[in-house]
């Protein structure tokens, strides 16, 4: 069989009968006339391709981190609060400015300095929370291993000392807020900081790299008002420092945090 | 906690007696059985003379509770099944006795440790830069007054004048109780929501109103963030919801509005609100006169500072006396 055009084509492109071309009836090869156009399924109406914000699974089973937080805390930690800060999110993108950007962006444009915007509270759950269940692993905590622990050590002193900072720092929030292990992306070494409601390190522009949440509901359900319980069995069993050891290696294209100790031979 | 005030007939100090600055304090008649039995002279025996005591010897030791937790005016399980027993338990013992605890630490020894709870809210609340203790107290005062906004069997409709106020402002009870939903819904974080009695100030130091009337002041619905009330805008609070996560989240999980509206149903106590509400309107109308009174003793001092006084009389020519 003889391939041959059907229809001349125009400069677009496409395929347009026009009164000098004569046509040939075959069988053979035609311009995409049968096939589902994806982006236009029903030719003749005007489309406007949106994409929305949606939760993001932890990735593990709900009762995975049993007896550290129970399953009823990440059930309705995850399923209720952070779903109601993405669906509030997306209602707010649906007549923002910021639609399209990227979760990290939106953070740092919408805290705009200080005095945030409507969308910052929403946005800055929506990237905290998926921050948080990924700070967490079943059969998480003890002790980290080798780069990671070395620039514990730098930085703090001792991995003891860090964990006294970080507690102390956890117990030090009024109200709600978080408490954060964060790469200083000026001064090159990690620190840890509380913050209130919905803030973040992103919003001073350094790299979080732990991120604990310290609302009442994270913890009151497992253990009432024993917030340093809570904090304890976070750093002693939950924290996944595989994920930190990931978030310092993708720190690490941003921030040099200096050489490498390469043994000499 | 209060000094003891002394019985303005007999001297005798009575705990029970409540200080009031422009009434002098004296006993009512069924109280004054003490006056009867001890005042007498005859049967008075003499009195020892006592030595004179050093005072800088005798220093007081400071207090170590200058505030004490004050009790609930219900059991713990009285407010079931609305608020559990538990939450009750843990709010008052751990929460509200933390605070407290907290408050009594920081200040104890201090000037602070004499003033009145609410006014230490204010002092130390500093016009939005507030000193350490400002939390600890400014819970304590919102815990006291939470508790006393609820009731066992609580719920109903408020009447009286709170009643015709909430319809003035509002509309109806329905449309105060979307109101308030909406500002406990919308406070990001924790908090509290508040019915308050707001007296149009604009807190700067001549919005004197030269002629008050009632209908300048309104019942409003705030919310204030984490431990911060509507004392230190200077309005006068009328009911608290406490909106922090402690408060319901062993009963209702994350569902805020439902706490709320049960709250408003079936746990306040509109008889309290009414009696604020009184209590408010009093001292604002109060406030307003002084500030009136005030207001025209400084007009009447600038009127004579502006009279001209000569310090001798005019020199006038001496009248001729006619002789007759």
């Amino acid at each position: 069989m003889v391939l041959q055009l059907v229809m001349a084509p125009n400069w677009c492109g496409c395929g347009v009968a026009s009164a000098n071309s004569t046509k040939i009836s075959t069988n053979a090869f035609k311009m995409s006339s049968n096939r589902f156009n994806f982006s236009k399924p029903y030719p003749g109406r005007a489309y406007r391709v949106t994409a929305y914000y949606s939760l993001t699974t932890p990735p593990y089973e709900l009762d995975a981190l049993e007896p550290y937080m129970s399953k009823r805390t990440v059930e309705i930690h995850w399923g209720k609060h952070h779903n109601e800060h993405v669906e509030r999110l997306n209602k707010h993108l649906k007549t923002s400015a910021f639609y399209g950007h990227t979760l990290e962006e939106m953070v740092k444009a919408t805290y705009n300095n200080g005095s945030p915007l409507v969308e910052f509270n929403d946005s800055s759950s929506v990237w905290s929370h998926d921050f948080f269940w990924e700070s967490m692993q079943p059969n998480g905590g003890s002790m980290p291993k080798g780069g990671v622990l070395d620039q514990i050590e730098k930085d703090f002193g001792t991995f003891t000392n860090f964990k006294d900072e970080f507690t102390f720092a956890a117990l030090s929030i009024f109200g709600p807020g978080w408490v954060w292990l964060y790469l200083k992306k000026n001064e090159r070494k990690l620190a840890v900081a509380p913050t209130q409601n919905a803030i973040s390190p992103l919003v001073w522009g350094d790299i979080p790299i732990i991120g604990l949440d310290m609302w009442e509901h994270a913890y009151y359900l497992d253990y009432k008002d024993d917030r340093s319980a809570y904090v304890n069995n976070f750093l002693d069993h939950l924290v996944s420092w595989h994920s930190v050891m990931v978030r310092m290696m993708r720190a690490e294209a941003f921030v040099n945090l200096g050489e490498p100790k390469i043994p000499v031979a | 906690m209060q000094p003891a005030t002394a019985c303005a007939s007999s001297g005798l100090t009575i705990p029970w007696l409540r200080r009031c600055s422009s009434l002098r304090v004296k006993c009512s008649t069924s109280q004054r059985a003490h006056c009867a039995s001890t005042s007498t002279a005859d049967t008075a025996e003499p009195i020892e003379p006592i030595e004179p005591i050093d005072p800088i010897e005798t220093d007081p030791e400071p207090d170590p509770e200058p505030f004490k937790l004050k009790p609930l005016p219900y059991p713990f399980n009285a407010l079931e099944p609305h608020m559990s027993k538990e939450t009750v338990e843990y709010h008052w013992e751990r929460h509200h006795r933390g605070h407290v605890d907290s408050l009594n630490a920081i200040i104890q020894g201090t000037e602070f440790a004499e003033m009145e709870l609410e006014n230490m809210v204010l002092t130390s609340y500093n016009e939005g830069n507030p000193l350490p203790f400002f939390v600890h107290a400014s819970q304590v005062w919102n815990h006291d007054f939470f508790w006393e906004t609820m009731k066992p069997g609580g719920g109903g409709n408020p009447s009286g004048v709170l009643k015709y106020l909430i319809e003035r402002d509002f509309g109806s009870l329905d449309e105060l109780a979307k109101e308030i939903q909406n500002a406990a819904l919308t406070q990001f974080g924790s908090g509290w929501v508040w019915l308050a009695y707001k007296a149009h100030r604009l807190g700067v130091g001549n919005d004197i109103n030269p002629r008050p009337s009632k209908k300048d002041k309104r019942l409003v619905v705030v919310k204030t963030p984490n431990a911060v009330s509507p004392l230190v805008w200077d309005y006068y609070p009328l009911l608290a919801i406490d909106v922090w996560e402690h408060a319901y989240y062993m009963d209702y999980e994350n569902r805020r509005g439902d706490y709320v509206s049960v709250f408003l149903d079936k746990l306040i106590s509109w008889d309290v609100v009414s009696y604020r509400l009184k209590n408010a309107m009093f001292r604002a109308s109060k406030r307003e006169k002084m500030e009136k009174r005030e207001m025209l003793l400084d007009k009447m001092k600038e009127a004579t500072l502006r009279v001209k006084v000569r310090p001798t009389p005019k020199a006038r020519p001496k009248m001729k006396r006619r002789q007759y």
